[in-house]
């Protein structure tokens, strides 16, 4: 669903203010918080969505890891995990819902993560996720809205997820696109927070449906900052942009233009394909971790020397305009 | 004249639609109808990434886009070329001839360039890819000698993406503009590839 089409309908809903809400719906962000006691507070998150790829255990471990981001996007750890099904029984072989959820389940024991129970439906087209319950410490969560001027911002997974998948649907996807995309898909945003953690990060989101400008909006506006993008420093799968170009770039990218570009200052010469790419909706994408300069540095070092994983600084936090980003 | 009802249809359907349609019909105008802006925009780029030109219009919700392939004429021409003879196509993916110094190589490369025109035998086209559609653009120190290459029967083609990743795409002054399976099925056809 777009960001228009959501917004307006939850600010409609008359919520009762609760004092143990650490993170509800007023901040758009990744996860809820709720607070059991002074050390523990439980983290509730859910996604579900249609396949993205041909095979289904792929499909799966997706499905999965694209869950369990919102949690490690809120510095928590998910413990348990309860699936959401949606199935055509009757006119599809349950041997593909089978390879599904083998999919998700080594997923969620690579995570650590115990299944404890599911939904499923019949419905003619298949959607696969997950309901996740993690904790995190009340004091240590990292929620989308601290973001701090001065701070920088790293990016942990490359972008163009969206526009690769819809090359995938017209049959026009390269071999090696799809594989790279699956890779950064399956790879779950554990490590990467918990390096974040270690040093010190201020805010957090990741990065997925609104695209890369949606979700770091959101931390903008929820942090009362404003961010200075460097266009050339952002990691995209370079197929995206000949895809884009063919026309391939997915609905969805179209609805987060639309609803997001106000907030939106682009310099005239960056590309209008990277343009694409900034809105494109990402499935199981990175994280977007603001954190001081110098920790900035040593977290894009750590995680390639220690985990191997690529990731870049962005940008940069600014005090204002509030509330909106430039891209240069 | 033919008209594809694409409305209700799931990008990438509409896009796909075209293409099926773009490799089915050997020249002509047709016209796609999709159902809202995305799809308009998408179908729109295809048709133009093809070498197309494309007319939107808008009928209520509907939009109708009007495309247009290459003329008859063109196509004949490319395929009494290939009837000449050995195909020698130059491929030249940077605006810089060589690795070193940057000045040395943009005189390289203007030099390379103004050589071929004085040889006696012509390639049958040139491909411009990466920073070498800078060469083609208006600002471009080799852009008389890239057009009158164009007056002596060589076909210019530039990497559409490379255009756009410049922004160059109103600059270009000579040649088409192309895209990556055109570029390979070049290469393919080629009897001899010369890389300066």
């Amino acid at each position: 669903m777009g960001p228009g089409d959501l917004d307006q309908i939850l600010k409609e809903l008359p919520l009762p203010k609760d004092p143990k809400v650490l993170v509800g719906l007023d901040t758009s962000d990744d996860a809820g918080v709720y607070q059991l006691s002074d050390e523990v507070a439980l983290v509730q998150t859910v996604d579900f969505f249609t396949p993205i790829v041909d095979d289904p255990f792929t499909f799966g471990q997706i499905a999965v890891a694209n869950a369990l981001s919102d949690v490690y996007a809120m510095g928590g750890t998910p413990l348990t995990g309860m699936n959401l099904v949606a199935f055509p029984i009757k006119t599809l072989s349950p041997s593909i819902l089978k390879e599904i959820l083998l999919g998700g389940l080594a997923k969620m024991e690579e995570a650590g993560v115990a299944l404890v129970g599911g939904h499923t439906i019949e419905d003619p087209e298949v959607k696969y996720g997950l309901a996740v319950t993690g904790i995190v410490h009340p004091k240590k969560i990292l929620t989308n809205a601290k973001a701090k001027p001065g701070d920088r911002l790293v990016l942990t997974k490359s972008l163009g997820t969206g526009i690769i998948s819809t090359a995938l649907k017209g049959g026009m996807a390269s071999e090696e696109a799809i594989r790279k995309i699956v890779e950064s898909m399956v790879t779950l945003n554990r490590t990467a927070s918990e390096w974040m953690k270690t040093l010190g990060a201020h805010a957090c989101t990741d990065i997925t449906g609104f695209g890369f400008i949606g979700h770091a909006l959101e931390m903008a506006i929820a942090s009362q900052v404003g961010m200075v993008i460097q266009s050339r420093d952002i990691p995209i799968f370079p197929e995206a942009i000949e895809y884009a170009r063919l026309g391939l770039v997915p609905g969805g990218a179209h609805s987060n233009r639309d609803f997001f570009s106000c907030r939106v200052d682009a310099h005239p010469e960056v590309p209008a394909l990277l343009m694409d790419l900034l809105y494109d909706p990402q499935t199981s994408g990175g994280l977007l971790i603001s954190l001081s300069s110098n920790e900035a540095e040593r977290l894009v070092e750590a995680l390639k020397k220690e985990e191997n994983i690529d990731s870049c600084i962005v940008g940069k936090v600014v005090e204002e305009p509030r509330g909106k980003i430039q891209i240069v | 004249m033919l008209e594809i009802d694409c409305r209700g249809k799931a990008c990438p359907q509409p896009v796909i639609m075209t293409k099926d349609a773009l490799a089915q019909l050997k020249e002509g105008e047709w016209t796609i109808i999709v159902d809202n802006p995305s799809s308009s925009d998408n179908v729109e780029r295809f048709a133009q990434s093809q070498g197309c030109s494309v007319k939107v219009e808008r009928r209520g919700p509907d939009f109708y886009l009007h495309i247009q392939k290459r003329k008859v004429g063109e196509e004949a021409e490319l395929t009494r070329r290939k009837e000449r003879g050995e195909k020698v196509v130059v491929y030249i993916n940077s605006h810089l001839l060589g690795i070193g110094d940057e000045a040395l190589g943009s005189f390289l490369m203007k030099a390379f360039l103004k050589t071929l025109l004085d040889l006696e035998r012509k390639p049958d086209r040139l491909i411009l890819i990466n920073s070498g559609v800078q060469l083609g653009s208006e600002d471009s120190k080799v852009l008389e000698t890239l057009k009158a290459l164009l007056e002596k029967g060589v076909e210019i083609v530039s990497c559409g993406t490379c255009i756009d990743f410049y922004e160059l795409k109103d600059k270009m002054r000579v040649g088409t503009i192309s895209n990556m399976y055109d570029i390979l099925q070049s290469l393919f056809e080629a009897d001899r590839l010369i890389r300066p």
